[in-house]
């Protein structure tokens, strides 16, 4: 018998059946990691993001001039898209470590690289640090996480037009608006608390005038290369975020307390790891969210006998994802189990730690 | 006044915390880098996660989760995603031995 759909809304009757199941804040499990070593792999550092955030900007300003030099010709259309997927496909993990705030360790290099990479993404930032730390909460749990990419059976429409953003970045673009005459759905109302809401409006103006003064310099200009240049890479650059992005969680259990059970640590090449800045060690961000992106290599080498086998590259990453998405249109229920390693020996503050499977 | 034991000075490294739970109640009490005693509670006012798992750095504790920043010293939270600020309690050390005040 076919399984009903769920409902992955936030105010469904998912939300309820979360909370009585315990999965809504409730208690993850974590690898054991003797507190001396963590404080180690803690520790900030301004060098290590200065120097990959100089070098995304100057990667962004060579392929941006390459686009406005080929602008006019058949040149352009690869070196916009070259152009889109630096500015934009990398601007996700930067927006996601400088969201933890922990890329950097001078606060108001993560806060101006956040907001920045939120434009060039059509994130609105106070939005999305608050569904962000939600997801960090409620990961892949059904009816409280906002940040599913896809449900079961997935979503193919939904995926396709993710891949130039024709999804999440119109739906921003009309938020905006409501957002900026203080309009906030209730779905957002669930996870950003009343104090938080004039900076939503606040940003929204701000990026309604910006919006109107690239319009404006598009118009003097008589050219539409303001526009293609500065609103939107946000789609033709997009697809790097969804190619990265779906070998986080897609195809995984959902409504567990174990991120080894529903996170993908993949192991990368190091131009995508510069890309996806080490995020492809995301069971090991996930579990530790506190620790920086460039110690994620540390953290996996003390925690991955703990964890089931990493996958060995991104290509075997979506030798499973892509039929597992084709499978789960059939069969809704099916999932990946992933394979855990025995027990290993805990360090005694951590035995109480418990894993909570799925029904 | 209600001086309760937490432990030895020498017992919370330097810039770091400890977690120390007393009648049913949870509190994360700290040593700062200038080799100061604080004490807070000890559940992050956003997801009532222990603070004593996370990381000091002069006079923040950033919360393991979601990395929720206070001041320890003052309590107060500074900013998003912490919107409400820590208790505080008075500490003292007397004989290598720290108090806190929890009343």
């Amino acid at each position: 018998m076919k399984a009903a759909r769920r409902d992955y809304s936030l105010l469904g009757p998912e939300r309820q059946r979360a909370f009585e199941r315990g999965l809504a804040s409730g208690q993850w499990y974590q690898c054991p990691v003797p507190r001396k070593r963590m404080k180690e792999l803690m520790q900030r550092s301004d060098h290590p993001a200065l120097e990959r955030a100089i070098l995304w900007f100057a990667l962004i300003l060579g392929t941006g001039a390459l686009a406005v030099w080929s602008w006019g010709s058949w040149w352009g259309i690869p070196a916009f898209f070259l152009y889109g997927t630096i500015v934009t496909g990398a601007a996700d993990s930067r927006w996601h470590e400088c969201g933890h705030r922990t890329a950097f360790k001078t606060q108001w290099m993560n806060d101006w690289i956040y907001q920045f990479a939120c434009f060039f993404l059509y994130r609105e930032p106070t939005v999305w640090r608050w569904s962000h730390a939600r997801h960090h909460t409620d990961t892949i749990i059904v009816g409280r996480d906002p940040e599913i990419i896809t449900p079961r059976p997935p979503d193919i429409l939904g995926l396709i037009l993710t891949i130039f953003n024709l999804k999440g970045g119109l739906l921003t673009i009309r938020n905006v608006f409501l957002h900026a005459v203080g309009r906030i759905s209730d779905e957002e109302k669930d996870y950003i608390p009343e104090s938080e809401w004039p900076k939503l409006v606040i940003t929204a103006r701000i990026w309604i005038a910006i919006w109107a003064a690239i319009i404006a310099l598009s118009l003097v200009m008589w050219s539409w290369l303001p526009i293609v240049l500065l609103m939107l890479p946000q789609f033709y650059g997009h697809w790097l975020v969804l190619f990265f992005g779906m070998t986080q969680h897609i195809g995984l259990a959902d409504d567990v307390l174990d991120h080894r059970l529903n996170t993908r640590t993949v192991y990368m090449n190091p131009v995508f790891r510069f890309l996806y800045s080490n995020m492809n060690y995301h069971v090991e961000h996930h579990m530790f969210p506190q620790v920086p992106f460039h110690a994620l290599p540390a953290l996996h080498e003390e925690i991955k006998d703990d964890c089931p086998e990493p996958y060995p590259s991104t290509w075997a990453a979506y030798k499973e994802i892509f039929p597992t998405i084709f499978r789960q249109l059939r069969e809704p229920d099916y999932w990946v189990q992933r394979k855990l390693p025995p027990r290993k020996q805990l360090a005694p503050e951590a035995d109480d730690v418990a894993t909570v499977p799925a029904e | 006044m209600s001086w309760v034991r937490v432990c030895g000075a020498d017992e919370i490294d330097e810039e770091d915390v400890i977690r120390f739970d007393h009648g049913g109640r949870t509190f994360a009490v700290y040593r700062s880098p200038e080799n100061e005693y604080y004490a807070t509670d000890g559940l992050c006012t956003h997801e009532k996660v222990h603070l004593a798992d996370g990381l000091v750095m002069d006079d923040i504790i950033e919360c393991p989760k979601h990395n929720g920043r206070f001041n320890y010293k003052t309590g107060e939270a500074k900013g998003a995603p912490v919107c409400i600020n820590l208790r505080t309690y008075p500490v003292k050390v007397e004989a290598d031995t720290v108090y806190i005040d929890i009343d």
